[in-house]
């Protein structure tokens, strides 16, 4: 696999959220506008960026049985820093995202790449592999964030479309999940042809 | 690959290191944005202090004074003056009763006790129901502004009180209405009592 594919392959092919359904958790809660989605996905690539970094790095020097501690610890110190940093200088992103910033510790993305990619390739490799399983994340939950916003409450991107409430549903939780399945029919249709 | 044994020394030494490493990053981290978050938090009190408050000049973060209510919570209480005399108390209340989690608010006091303004500072209400208790989202909570909680009952109409509550979201607003209530507990035992 060239360095392209391994790219290309997390925006479309292997999309963490519409083929390999990971990371659902804050795909599903923050994404209740597109500007949401979109903090989420690169708040979520940084960490992965990172980690892949350090784990491909550090791979040979880690015992296998402690494999998976070394990788939290390494996860959750990223993450810890993105929450902090966020809170002291974009604080009302950080109070929109809130809760869901020290949930990307358990973020399944972040781990699988983690243990599935970066404990087996090299460091560009898992650099460029992060890269692309984070902008297919980040776009996904834009994506997302911008249907619902749509059809909840008639804007995109915070910019008022139509000045009136629509399908309240969408922006509450139902909405999310009935958003994402269409999106992954979509997805798949596309994918098929 | 040629990956370490899994010995004993070698896992301990690996989890040691790894998680050494991890504290004295994050401890530098925390170091370095303390001060930025700590600012952040006191312009948030500042502005939601000067929306409910009339005019001050004192150094309102300062003066003030926490209480402790029902439910083993601590609620602040700040004390505005001008030219050394009290022209307002502003009282960070909250209440359990919500939707969904904590709903704080800041109600600012005139001495005589008539609600100045109120303003909500952390909610997880319903978007598009509930929410509607915050200022930018709807006209609702000006109903408070300018009554004396001592002849304005407290309380949505359902429960037989003064209060209109939010269409659809009785629950919301009955929180927000013990809140204020809290509030006002707060003031009457600190400055009524107190003077």
């Amino acid at each position: 696999m060239n360095q392209v594919q391994n790219f290309t392959k997390g925006l479309f092919k292997e999309n963490p959220v519409f083929v390999m359904m990971l990371g659902l958790c804050p795909a599903l809660g923050v994404t209740t506008s597109a500007i949401n989605g979109l903090g989420m996905g690169l708040a979520t690539t940084f960490v992965l960026l990172m980690s892949n970094i350090v784990v491909s790095i550090i791979k040979n020097a880690i015992p296998p049985k402690v494999r998976i501690p070394s990788f939290i610890v390494i996860i959750a110190s990223f993450v810890t820093i993105v929450d902090l940093t966020m809170n002291a200088y974009l604080p009302s992103l950080h109070k929109e995202l809130g809760l869901f910033i020290p949930l990307i510790v358990v973020n399944c993305l972040v781990m699988g790449r983690a243990e599935g990619f970066a404990s087996k390739n090299n460091t560009l490799s898992s650099i460029i592999d992060a890269l692309g399983m984070g902008f297919g994340f980040a776009i996904a939950l834009t994506i997302l964030g911008g249907v619902r916003e749509i059809l909840g409450s008639g804007a995109i991107f915070g910019v008022s479309l139509v000045d009136a409430d629509l399908m309240l549903a969408f922006v509450l939780a139902p909405g999310a999940f009935i958003g994402l399945g269409y999106l992954i029919a979509i997805h798949r249709a596309i994918k098929k042809n | 690959m040629a990956n370490k044994e899994s010995t004993f020394t070698n896992m301990l030494l690996t989890m040691v290191i790894v998680t050494a490493v991890a504290a004295l990053a994050l401890g530098g981290v925390y170091k370095a944005t303390k001060a930025p978050i700590a600012k952040n938090q006191e312009k948030k009190t500042n502005a939601a202090l000067q929306k409910v408050l009339p005019e001050f000049d004192n150094k309102i973060t300062r003066d003030t004074k926490t209480l402790e209510t029902d439910l083993g919570k601590e609620i602040t209480l700040y004390k505005a003056k001008k030219d050394g005399e009290l022209v307002g108390v502003a009282i960070e209340s909250f209440s359990t009763k919500g939707y969904s989690g904590l709903v704080k608010i800041m109600v600012g006091f005139l001495p005589d006790g008539t609600i100045k303004n109120i303003s909500v500072l952390q909610h997880a209400e319903t978007p598009g129901l509930g929410d509607k208790m915050e200022k930018g989202k709807s006209e609702w909570s000006k109903q408070f502004n300018g009554k004396n909680p001592a002849e304005f009952n407290l309380s949505v109409s359902k429960d037989g009180g003064d209060v209109d509550a939010i269409t659809a979201a009785t629950i919301s607003s009955r929180a927000y209405c013990d809140a204020v209530k809290r509030a006002y507990k707060a003031f009457k035992q600190e400055i009524k009592g107190g003077e």
